[in-house]
């Protein structure tokens, strides 16, 4: 009985599915904003008490590097008139100086890989070690965003650069780790351990703005 | 001349059949990519680049801050300024409007609240600094200055 029935053609028309698809892809090309949520992790400092001022600190200057940067986007690295560019080895010689290591530190030195090891100079006019160096970033008012960012990421990356030496990472692949699991979290410690990511921000000032 | 007309020939079309295949697969690439934008940026935003980011895990703490120069300088003027949500804030402003952010967050997160800074790359350190200063006051000292990657050259 069904047999007899005279089916012109079983198959839909598929043809202008692709018209249909193209609408809709267009669509969404135009509506899409591709999330971006990456970015460049920074913890502020906590608010100043009026009550309770913050504790003196005595840090050698020789323990702290600083940068200044001016109105005009230029830099001042450690009392000298510098570039950008090669700021992070700068930055790794001077935390991975270790001009008078106490103990601890020594024993830090010797857990090193070579390659870190190498970059010590002993300078005694440098950091005594790495639990003690700070990298200080001061802006203007006057500073661009650009530039403040880009000082910024250089300082990170001679930081990630020795953790990920540590722990034999490519510096992508350590900075890449979230610790959403213990492996990673473990790797993420090994990397920092007794090295802390020091990178203090200091209040910008007004003065040439 | 002749030597061209000699060759054998083959069929000229393309296969198409497969064609709202390739489209939808894109279609559903950009379906599943996509996030509607549910709020209109007044500030101009072109973000810098930066070469060590960091992606956060946790989406849910994060909460987002534009400043950059606003679009319609004839209504809000050429100075930078500071959008969250969907209105423009005065810096006074931020410490309410992270403290509704973070009672929207599950009581264990509170403290772990996370401030995107869209930050257009115009923009002086000044107004930034007054922001942060402003963060700090709230307790959320967790900032993101979000950025986008740069050609590493080696």
């Amino acid at each position: 009985m069904a047999r007899k029935k005279n089916r012109m053609s079983q198959e839909v028309n598929a043809g202008s599915m692709a018209d249909i698809a193209f609408l809709l892809l267009i669509f969404f090309l135009v509506t899409t904003t591709i999330a971006s949520d990456k970015g460049i992790l920074n913890v502020l400092p906590p608010k100043l008490d009026p009550n309770n001022p913050p504790p003196e600190i005595d840090k050698n200057e020789r323990n702290i590097f600083t940068i200044l940067i001016n109105a005009n986007d230029q830099l001042l690295v450690e009392g000298e008139y510098a570039e950008a560019d090669g700021l992070d080895e700068k930055i790794k010689l001077f935390v991975l100086n270790f001009g008078q290591p106490n103990e601890e530190a020594q024993g830090l030195y010797n857990s090193l890989p070579a390659s870190l090891k190498a970059m010590s100079r002993r300078d005694p006019e440098s950091s005594d070690h790495p639990g003690e160096a700070v990298v200080s970033i001061k802006t203007n008012r006057g500073t661009s965003y650009d530039r403040y960012l880009e000082v910024f990421d250089l300082a990170k990356k001679a930081y990630f650069e020795i953790y990920a030496e540590r722990v034999n990472l490519r510096t992508e692949e350590y900075r890449a780790l979230t610790g959403k699991d213990e492996a990673e979290q473990s790797l993420i410690d090994r990397g920092k351990e007794g090295i802390p990511m020091a990178i203090s921000i200091a209040e910008p000032d007004k003065i040439g703005s | 001349m002749a030597k061209f007309s000699k060759k054998t020939k083959t069929s000229e079309n393309i296969p198409t059949s497969a064609l709202p295949d390739i489209i939808f697969m894109l279609l559903f690439f950009f379906m599943v990519t996509t996030v509607l934008r549910e709020q209109e940026i007044l500030v101009e935003q072109k973000i810098p680049q930066a070469t060590q980011l960091q992606k956060l895990q946790k989406k849910t703490l994060i909460s987002y801050i534009y400043i950059g120069k606003p679009k319609n300088t004839g209504l809000y003027g050429s100075e930078p300024r500071v959008q969250a949500n969907d209105a423009l804030l005065t810096p006074a402003d931020i410490v309410q409007w992270v403290n509704q952010e973070r009672d929207m967050l599950p009581e264990a997160d509170r403290n772990m609240i996370t401030i995107s800074m869209k930050i257009d790359r115009d923009v002086k350190m000044g107004p930034i600094s007054d922001v942060q200063t402003e963060l700090r006051e709230a307790d959320a000292r967790r900032v993101l200055y979000a950025s986008v990657g740069k050609v590493q050259k080696d």
